[in-house]
């Protein structure tokens, strides 16, 4: 200020001034300050609001992988249908926000305008179902039943339909290749819940809500691979919704096909031969309940003996599973879920247990060598067998004399192991037993992979069950104090004197239980895949494989992301000796044993045989359950059928007829251009240029192949919605428990006291009928 | 202006012309350059997020993308023109018109009231004049500040006074009085902004302390009657519970702050780049090609073009103050001071809004807000602070 010249202004002013200037620029800098902070501190944040502001997500779904047979026949694959869908966004810039549009859109797919402007109203707490449940920036569905003309009329008059489109879109089927449903072991589809498409937001591969997810089987187990990743097209709004541009776009991912191990001809055999046998044994009078077999269900299993993989596996009674495509309607569901329906939703071949019967016994023959006893050498087999006043009889009272192990299990002589099984018993000290007992019958049983899941690739497999002194202490535990309460009464019926000493005497292992458990009665559990590895270990020299159904899985180009190798679990717990000796001892069993009447004229010397009868008794009033295990050297086939007889009785046709399509045999000769499988496929389908899977067609079934193929081509590798049905939208869970064979809870152990054992009938336990012990018993399952 | 070269020279052939203009006391090596310039990169920043920010909003541009920019561009030449004519005709020469031009704003004001006036926001403060609109209110801010100065000035000025009387001050603020109370009904913001064009000039022209801090305590009780006895509107409420929790709200009143503060605050260090901000192009903040319009550039310019900013401003209140304090006269002083209190507390109070530390109120920021008379009004300043910079005797 030096060179300003005499104002005669004051110094007043002058410090005013600089009062006012130190003021301006302290507000300027408070400026700055907080630009700083919110620009440069606080930046990051604010950069991700705004990035969240303006981004609006569109996922395209991906198109789920096929799942196909060893020979590459698609069993579950998607077909093209015409999807008629909105886009509300296109909508919404009409001046009338398309209420015209929608109302001619109604008249050309001939459905109500109230029907059309429903399924497009977006759903939040007020509205009612039917509404749009997806993102609003989401092409909504109207139908996916359009037809060819009504979409060429949407295409050609686009300027009078804005923002619709209609697209072939990729819609889940089964085809039943030959007829085969594998209706079970292939599961089904229902759409996502909220919380899955919440949890999935944040993964590479988010949910819609529109979605659906494998909630059983195959198309569970092998979701993460079938699925594939949506596409997910990220566009810039602003304020109102409106689109500005694109910002990013992801492709969808078609999702993987996964190959299996199932062959669909021989699937569509089994599935045949199992509804077959149990009709057939329905038309049979029962002679010890005097009224015709229920046969209310039935499973049966065919594994490849040296890998475990799951050739067939049928359950019955099963279901369309066409019936989920789309969204299940709730008639539909109703009846599936229906009491009288029996519960076709249930695998029983991994989800169905029950007591083995005579199928056991070459487990007990194992568990004596293993004891110290000679396979060779000679057991009484008498006509019964007494313990403590209570008398075992053999089966229809025969009596063989002195026989071996190998005969044993050739006749299905119950009083050889009744003999075994108590020495043992005697052994580990009877009542009281010792410190550390030997348990040969338990832990052979338990080395044979019973009463553990075999971790087949199918969810929701049940366990089975050994009736160890463990279990017998835990079973007694959960029931005490029931048994107790009858005991403290006065009543000295029947059920009360059990439970009286059940009460008091519950947790020991009896003599009983043990001659139950020799011949695979009783309290023991065992589901069919579980019998069928056992045989087939036995049938490929002792070793356990875990049984699989997938195989391998395949990318939608072709490459093959994962092979699913064999996987050995353990062996045996017997030398190659014993083996060889069951091996023997179940091919006399087809030969000149129980199953022989059946097998008559079967080609033993080209293709040998063995099996094992079983026929477990039911409880109560209830008829007895039919086993027949199987095996060649390469396969093993497991049938079971709840309520339908004797073992050779009620599926011995059923499972020769299966041997015969397997193995090409017709009239005691080997025809084999007419075998299905004269050897296990181990070679995986062949996979095209582009990536498709070749299917392996044979020459007579040539024409309903193509057309399977046609509609798998049609979708490959091809970005659609999928359609959901919205009536569909809620469905319950599959039960997730497991099934027996027998409906209502089978007896309970009848104990040492009990008069009556399981196998000879008689009357029945009542404990069973006791509401908490079944309750308990639930548990235990 | 008193040049004698200019007439002495007036039949001289060109050469001197050049030596005319770069005398040491030509216009042009007497104008504030570093003023001008920084004044105008602020004008010409304001055009280009004017535009950035209207670009595509279809529904006020009328489809024209460039409606906006050419819009603004001619307020600019508009302004630059006044400012000519102002400096031309000299703040001395303005004096004696001075009443004239206070009439003329009032009058300006009160039609508002007609049916001429227009009602936007909420706020009755704009004339519609041939698909026009104009905010007189603008123009009081001129008017206020040379009515003051005129008045305060004048005794001092002729050296009859180092100070300004108690009665020229009372003059000065029953004058001022006028067009407070007019716009205070409709336009709170605009009313305090007079109010502390008011302070300003009484600070810079020496008057005795105790007029400011009345006026301030005046302010403040003003301030709870106001607020106590719900003289305000409810928008004017909204937009201050708004201010003071943007959460609180933020479908509502607070949705605007809360965009604003995520459109600077995205921007971080260098921006989006100019057309490239999501918020803006998104039109997630309101106003933002008028009062919001520093949203823009700290979304799309970041920390350096915003800040930038700033230190533009802070360039012209400096230059500003110098000018004021090398003025001879107090009348001259006291012009430059109200102008600085004027922009200092428009810019304070508009860049504070957006940064979430003042209440909204619709305040337009000088040279970069979209708006034919505020554009107008700031540089008539501009051209005022020249006339006084330029009245000032040369340097030794």
């Amino acid at each position: 200020m030096t060179n300003i010249p005499e104002t005669g202004r004051t110094s007043r002013i002058t410090i005013r001034l600089v009062v006012i200037q130190i003021l301006v620029f302290s507000l300027l800098l408070t400026l700055g300050g907080r630009l700083w902070y919110l620009q440069i501190r606080q930046g990051d944040e604010f950069a991700a609001e705004a990035a969240g502001n303006h981004v609006q997500q569109v996922i395209q779904p991906a198109v789920r992988g096929s799942i196909v047979d060893a020979r590459g026949v698609p069993i579950a694959d998607n077909e093209t249908r015409l999807v008629v869908s909105v886009d509300r966004t296109e909508l919404s810039k009409l001046p009338d926000d398309g209420e015209q549009v929608l109302s001619d859109l109604a008249e050309l797919l001939e459905l109500s305008e109230e029907e059309v402007a429903h399924r497009v109203r977006l759903c939040d707490s007020e509205t009612p179902q039917p509404c749009w449940n997806g993102s609003p920036y989401q092409p909504i569905p109207i139908t996916d039943e359009a037809t060819t003309g009504q979409t060429l009329q949407i295409r050609e008059r686009a300027e009078e339909f804005p923002g619709v489109s209609a697209e072939p879109t990729a819609v889940r089927r089964y085809p039943a290749p030959e007829g085969s449903r594998a209706a079970q072991v292939l599961g089904y589809l229902s759409p996502v819940t909220d919380e899955e498409v919440a949890d999935s937001e944040d993964t590479d591969s988010p949910l819609l809500r529109s979605d659906q997810v494998g909630r059983s089987g195959l198309e569970r187990t092998y979701d993460s691979y079938l699925r594939g990743e949506s596409g997910v097209t990220r566009y810039e709004v602003d304020k109102f919704g409106r689109v500005l541009g694109e910002a990013e776009n992801d492709p969808a991912m078609a999702g993987a096909n996964v190959v299996t191990s199932l062959d669909s001809r021989l699937q569509a055999v089994v599935e045949e031969e199992l509804v077959g046998a149990m009709e057939r044994a329905q038309a049979t009078h029962d002679d010890i309940t005097g009224r015709d077999y229920e046969a209310d269900s039935g499973s049966a299993v065919v594994l490849e003996n040296d890998t475990g993989r799951v050739v067939a596996m049928a359950s019955a009674p099963d279901y369309d599973p066409n019936v989920w495509v789309g969204g299940i309607s709730s008639d539909e569901y109703a009846r599936l879920t229906d009491e009288d329906a029996n519960d076709p939703l249930i695998n029983r071949a991994i989800q169905g247990q029950g007591p083995p019967g005579s199928t056991f016994k070459v487990i007990s023959s194992t568990a004596a060598v293993n004891a110290g006893y000679d396979f060779d050498g000679r057991y009484e087999c008498g006509s019964s067998y007494d313990i403590g006043g209570q008398t075992f009889r053999n089966f229809e009272s025969s009596s063989y004399g002195p026989i071996s192990l190998a005969q044993a299990i050739e006749v299905s002589c119950n009083t050889v192991f009744y003999g075994l099984a108590h020495r043992e018993w005697q052994r580990d000290g009877g009542n009281n037993p010792v410190d550390e007992p030997n348990d040969y019958f338990f832990n052979t049983a338990l080395g044979f992979g019973l009463g553990t899941q075999t971790g087949i690739d199918l969810p929701n497999e049940v366990a089975g069950r050994i009736p160890d002194r463990q279990w017998k202490q835990d079973y007694w535990e959960a029931n005490q104090e029931a048994w107790c309460e009858v005991a403290e009464t006065d009543r000295d019926d029947y059920p009360a004197r059990i439970a009286r000493e059940n009460c008091t005497e519950g947790m020991k292992m009896r003599a009983g239980d043990m001659l139950n458990f020799s011949i695979g009665q009783g309290d023991v559990l065992v589901t069919p895949i579980q019998l069928a590895s056992v045989y087939a270990a036995i049938g490929n020299g002792g070793t356990l494989y875990q049984p699989s159904v997938g195989k391998a899985v395949v990318a939608p180009d072709g490459r093959v992301i994962e092979e699913f190798e064999p996987q050995a679990t353990g062996e045996l717990p017997a030398d190659d000796g014993t083996i060889d000796d069951l091996r023997a001892a179940t091919e006399r069993v087809v030969t000149t044993g129980s199953a022989a009447w059946k097998f008559g004229g079967w080609p033993q010397d080209e293709i040998p045989l063995h099996a094992k009868t079983g026929t477990a008794e039911g409880s109560g009033d209830q008829q007895t359950s039919s086993w027949l295990a199987t095996f060649s050297d390469d396969f093993t086939v497991v049938m079971t059928i709840s309520q339908a007889g004797t073992g050779s009785g009620a599926s011995g046709d059923a499972v020769r007829r299966i041997w015969e399509a397997i193995y090409g045999v017709d009239g005691g000769g080997v025809n084999e251009d007419a075998a299905l499988l004269p050897t296990p496929v181990t070679e995986l389908p062949e996979i095209d240029d582009t990536g498709a899977i070749v299917p392996q067609v044979d020459e007579d079934a040539e024409e309903n192949e193509e057309e399977g193929d046609q509609g798998q081509d049609g979708v490959q590798g091809q970005d659609a919605d999928t359609f959901d049905g919205q009536e569909g939208g809620e469905q319950g869970e599959q039960p997730e428990g497991a099934e027996r064979f027998l409906p209502e809870g089978t007896p309970a152990s009848p104990g040492a006291g009990d008069s009556q054992a399981a196998w000879s009938g008689g009357p029945p336990s009542l404990l069973a009928d006791d509401p908490r012990d079944h309750q308990t018993r639930r548990e235990d399952e | 202006m008193k040049n004698h070269h200019l007439r002495v020279n007036r039949l001289a052939p060109d050469p001197g012309a050049w030596r005319r203009l770069t005398a040491r006391d030509s216009v042009l090596r007497r104008i504030d350059w570093v003023l001008l310039l920084a004044a105008l990169a602020l004008s010409v920043i304001g055009i280009l997020l004017v535009w950035s920010a209207t670009r595509n909003r279809t529904e006020i541009n009328g489809g024209d993308p460039h409606f906006f920019l050419i819009r603004q561009g001619l307020n600019l030449a508009i302004g630059v023109g006044l400012a000519v004519g102002v400096m031309w005709l000299g703040h001395h020469r303005l004096r004696s018109a001075v009443p004239l031009i206070f009439a003329f704003a009032m009058v300006f004001m009160l039609l508002v009231f007609s049916p001429l006036g227009t009602e936007i926001n909420g706020q009755r403060a704009w004339l519609s004049l041939g698909g026009y609109t104009l905010q007189p209110g603008e123009f009081a801010k001129i008017a206020i500040i040379l009515g003051m100065a005129v008045i305060m000035a004048d005794q001092v000025d002729a050296g009859d006074r180092d100070h300004p009387s108690r009665r020229a001050v009372l003059q000065a603020l029953a004058l001022a009085a006028g067009p407070i109370c007019v716009v205070v009904i409709d336009d709170l913001g605009m009313a305090m902004v007079l109010s502390m064009i008011v302070l300003g000039i009484l600070l810079a022209s020496g008057a005795s302390l105790k007029w400011s801090i009345g006026l301030m305590l005046a302010g403040v009780f003003g301030a709870v009657l106001v607020w106590t006895l719900g003289i305000l509107d409810e928008y004017q409420i909204d937009r201050f519970a708004a201010f003071a929790d943007p959460s609180r709200d933020p479908a509502g009143v607070g949705y605007n702050t809360n965009q604003a503060r995520i459109a600077i605050g995205s921007g971080q260090l260098d921006g989006k780049g100019l057309f490239q901000g999501t918020q803006t192009t998104g039109q997630f903040v309101p106003e933002q090609h008028t009062d919001f319009i520093f949203t823009v550039a700290g979304e799309e310019l970041g920390f350096l073009g915003a800040g930038g900013i700033i230190v533009l401003i802070g360039i012209v209140l400096w230059r500003a103050l110098r000018i004021a304090r090398d003025s001879t006269e107090l009348y001259g002083t006291i012009i430059a001071a109200g102008i600085v209190a004027w922009f200092a507390f428009q810019c304070f109070e508009n860049i504070g809004m957006a940064l979430g530390i003042m209440p909204v109120a619709g305040v337009p920021l000088p040279f970069l807000s979209y708006g034919g008379t505020a554009m107008f009004v700031v540089w008539i300043a501009i051209g005022l602070l020249q006339s006084v910079r330029m009245k000032r005797p040369l340097a030794a």
